[in-house]
């Protein structure tokens, strides 16, 4: 029954930001798993590989220059550049890059003002949206502090792949339409073939089972992506070895030496994806 | 000189006021026909602006990934703002008993319906699938999906439709007297339509008393609903957490604005109807000295929590909200920002000369300045946060397209309509309520306060046919 459906999931309505939305610390969460992501920035070289892998995985619509130009670009990896002080002499010059991603927040800023929670949290750790449920109304990017949500400003599969194009697009995963808000989903389907094979062989999901289509096309091996419910995943390692905690506004680390960081952390979102601090030579 | 100025000719005789006001609603002349036609074309326009976006994509709009919102939202919280008018000229000021607002609350009133009416377009246009916007409203359905209670949308949909519908109601109970007027002086179709409406009314005693106490309860019901309406369209903004918009102090400053861009449309509407309607006698000079002091008053809050709010973020020292105030006086849409507080903050220092006041051609165009500032402020609102949020790579500025600014003119357009076709259907000066306001200036000071008593209390006796029609 309808109603019984929203009485019996209140409380999950009222969930705060305080409360990290699904975890407990304690252990006592309802995540089957909890998908995380590693970027070291000091291996990204700017290739923008990771973009254009995922623009073949995720059937991203290419916009064409104008659009693209004017802000409807659907990338939804972009390989953001941030320039040097000019005025400072560092020993290498150039642009620093910052793959940019949806951080799949622990607690996501866009769940909670979407009217018609076409966005919600799996038991993934994941912040899923659902095209079909999706009314535009655009508040979830408005709301989002890393602008990685992009809207369907016109209806792409005319142009988008000319023929004989259109024969590469995904099969596992649908072209979204006009109106329609989407974002990066780690790949969800890759996630969600690797736990059905998983299942068929009866036996859990092994680290490396899933790997999205940036982490797959990253030259240098920047990207890293697991489960941290595995501990024994590489993922948990890395997290575990840079000492950064999830469900905190501040990291304290013993070693401040270290170089992870999260972006945006102090706003209380709780993203899931880790940066590695880019090593650079002081002047 | 100005102390014993009346607010109305308390000598006017009953009948005139009816045959002034029925005058007002018949013949319409060239210059009416021409203001519809006007409007008609300015609907036009946003249809087929409306017609592009909804076959196209929200993309003709000019939005791009920062700015999912901009002007439409600005121009939805613009005309929900100045629905806020009517409520309080209608409302507030009947229950301070203040009974100078009787001659103008009518097309004040009116002017809150239609203006939620286009308020209400503007959530529906921005929707980029708009087929489905029905989605936001709890129906049971056999599949168990429910709109996130969470969202601030959501209770957007639940407060505007209460506020529109209460109001409307509000609207109707108040005329149905002048309606009952209507129908016994009329033929024709008209005479067909007040009979429906006034709902059998004669007048008599029962029917005064029950009356008055449905439009208290009304009164008393509508003011919290006009606080708690605007309330939550800032709560779309302040229940974000982006810089510019997550502020403590949006709500009372979104009310604020509101009774204020209401005020000033009050008094736009007020001169208009004046000069077009011959309506001196009832719209007078002083009746627009109070309304000016009540615009000059709200002008000098809103002021204070502009200050406020500029204040709070620059000793608060949080580094988006900063940034984000310098670049709104210093960046692109620094124009707009200083038009804003000049239009909001200095402009109505006008409105405290009273030769300034009695002017009308100058109060025409002040009220009119009053409310570019306000759109402007509204403007200020929605479009430099998302063109300088938090993530500096989508810093952008963006200005709407010509699809965009039809729509947002053509609503103006659709207001306007709707206004003209309710000056012509309606009594848009309350006949009734003038007549009780010469009655009750007419009466001794000692009578007063008998009536003062015994009005809106207990159901003592009344002093029979005192607010007869």
């Amino acid at each position: 029954m309808s109603l019984d459906n929203i009485l019996n999931h209140w409380s999950d309505y009222r969930k705060a930001a305080e409360d990290g939305g699904f975890y407990d610390p304690e252990g006592n969460h309802p995540y089957e798993h909890r998908w995380t992501m590693s970027i070291d920035l000091d291996l990204c070289n700017g290739c923008n590989a990771c973009s254009t892998a995922c623009y073949a995985e995720n059937n991203l619509a290419f916009v064409g220059k104008e659009r693209f130009e004017k802000g409807h670009a659907m990338n939804w990896m972009r390989i953001e550049r941030y320039w040097d002080d000019q005025e400072k002499d560092y020993p290498e010059r150039g642009a620093s890059f910052l793959p940019m991603m949806c951080q799949q927040c622990g607690s996501a800023t866009c769940e909670p003002v979407c009217p018609v929670a076409a966005t919600y949290h799996t038991p993934d750790g994941l912040n899923a949206q659902v095209y079909n449920r999706c009314i535009g109304s655009r508040y979830c990017s408005n709301n989002c502090p890393y602008r990685v949500r992009y809207f369907n400003f016109y209806s792409y599969y005319d142009d988008a792949w000319p023929e004989p194009m259109q024969q590469q697009l995904n099969p596992d995963i649908t072209v979204r339409d006009k109106g329609v808000m989407e974002k990066c989903t780690f790949c969800v389907q890759r996630i969600r073939s690797a736990k059905e094979k998983a299942k068929m062989e009866n036996r859990e999901v092994r680290d490396g089972d899933v790997v999205p289509a940036c982490a797959q096309a990253c030259p240098t091996s920047a990207i890293v992506f697991g489960d941290t419910l595995d501990e024994n995943s590489a993922i948990s390692k890395l997290w575990k070895k840079h000492q950064v905690r999830r469900n905190v506004t501040k990291q304290h680390k013993e070693n401040p030496e270290l170089r992870g960081y999260r972006i945006f952390e102090e706003l209380n979102v709780d993203p899931s994806v880790m940066y590695l601090e880019r090593v650079r030579e002081e002047v | 000189m100005m102390v014993n100025e009346k607010d109305i000719n308390e000598q006017i005789a009953w009948a005139k006021i009816n045959t002034d006001v029925l005058r007002s609603m018949e013949n319409p002349r060239k210059s009416y026909w021409v203001a519809v036609a006007v409007c008609l074309a300015m609907v036009a326009t946003a249809v087929l602006a409306e017609y592009i976006q909804y076959t196209v994509g929200m993309g003709v709009a000019n939005l791009n990934n920062p700015h999912m919102w901009d002007m439409y939202i600005a121009t939805f919280v613009f005309w929900i703002g100045m629905s806020h008018s009517g409520t309080l000229l209608s409302a507030i000021l009947h229950l301070l008993h203040a009974d100078w607002r009787k001659p103008i609350y009518r097309f004040a009133e009116a002017m809150t319906t239609f203006s939620l009416l286009t308020a209400g377009l503007f959530p529906i246009i921005h929707l980029g699938r708009v087929w489905n916007m029905y989605w936001v409203l709890p129906y049971v359905s056999d599949r168990g999906i429910w709109p996130n209670f969470r969202s601030p949308l959501v209770w957007d949909a639940f407060a505007i439709t209460t506020y529109l519908s209460a109001s409307m109601l509000f609207l109707f109970i108040g005329m149905i007297p002048d309606l009952a007027i209507c129908r016994d002086n009329t033929t024709g179709w008209r005479k067909k339509l007040y009979t429906a409406l006034s709902l059998g009314w004669e007048g008599n005693d029962r029917q005064w008393r029950n009356f008055r106490k449905v439009y208290l309860l009304m009164a008393c019901f509508l003011i919290p609903l006009a606080v708690s309406v605007h309330s939550i369209v800032s709560a779309d903004f302040a229940m974000s957490i982006m810089p510019g918009w997550h502020i403590t102090s949006f709500p009372p400053y979104f009310v604020a604005g509101a009774l204020y861009s209401g005020c000033a449309a009050i008094i736009t509407l007020f001169i208009m109807l004046r000069y077009f309607f011959r309506f001196e006698e009832y719209m007078t000079l002083p009746i627009m000295e109070k309304t000016a002091k009540l615009t000059f008053a709200i002008a000098m809050v809103w002021t204070y929590l502009n200050l406020i709010e500029f204040a709070s973020v620059w000793y608060g020292h949080d580094m988006y909200n900063k940034e984000l105030l310098i670049a709104k006086a210093t960046g692109p849409y620094a124009p707009i920002f200083w038009g804003m507080l000049f239009c909001g903050s200095v402009v109505p220092f006008a409105l405290a000369f009273r030769k300034l006041r009695r002017h009308m051609p100058t109060m025409f165009v002040v009220s009119i300045l009053l409310n570019v500032g306000m759109f402007f402020e509204r403007w200020m609102i929605v479009a430099p946060t998302l063109s300088l949020s938090h993530e500096p790579w989508q810093w952008d500025v963006m200005w709407g397209s010509i699809v965009e600014w039809a729509l947002v003119f053509g609503s103006f357009g659709w207001f306007g309509l709707l206004f003209l076709v309710f000056v012509k259907v309606f009594p848009s000066v309350s006949m009734y309520e003038v007549k009780e306001m010469v009655f009750h200036r007419n009466m001794t000071a000692g009578e007063r306060d008998v009536l003062r008593m015994t009005d809106h209390a207990k159901p003592v006796k009344q002093t029979p046919g005192v607010e007869g029609a």
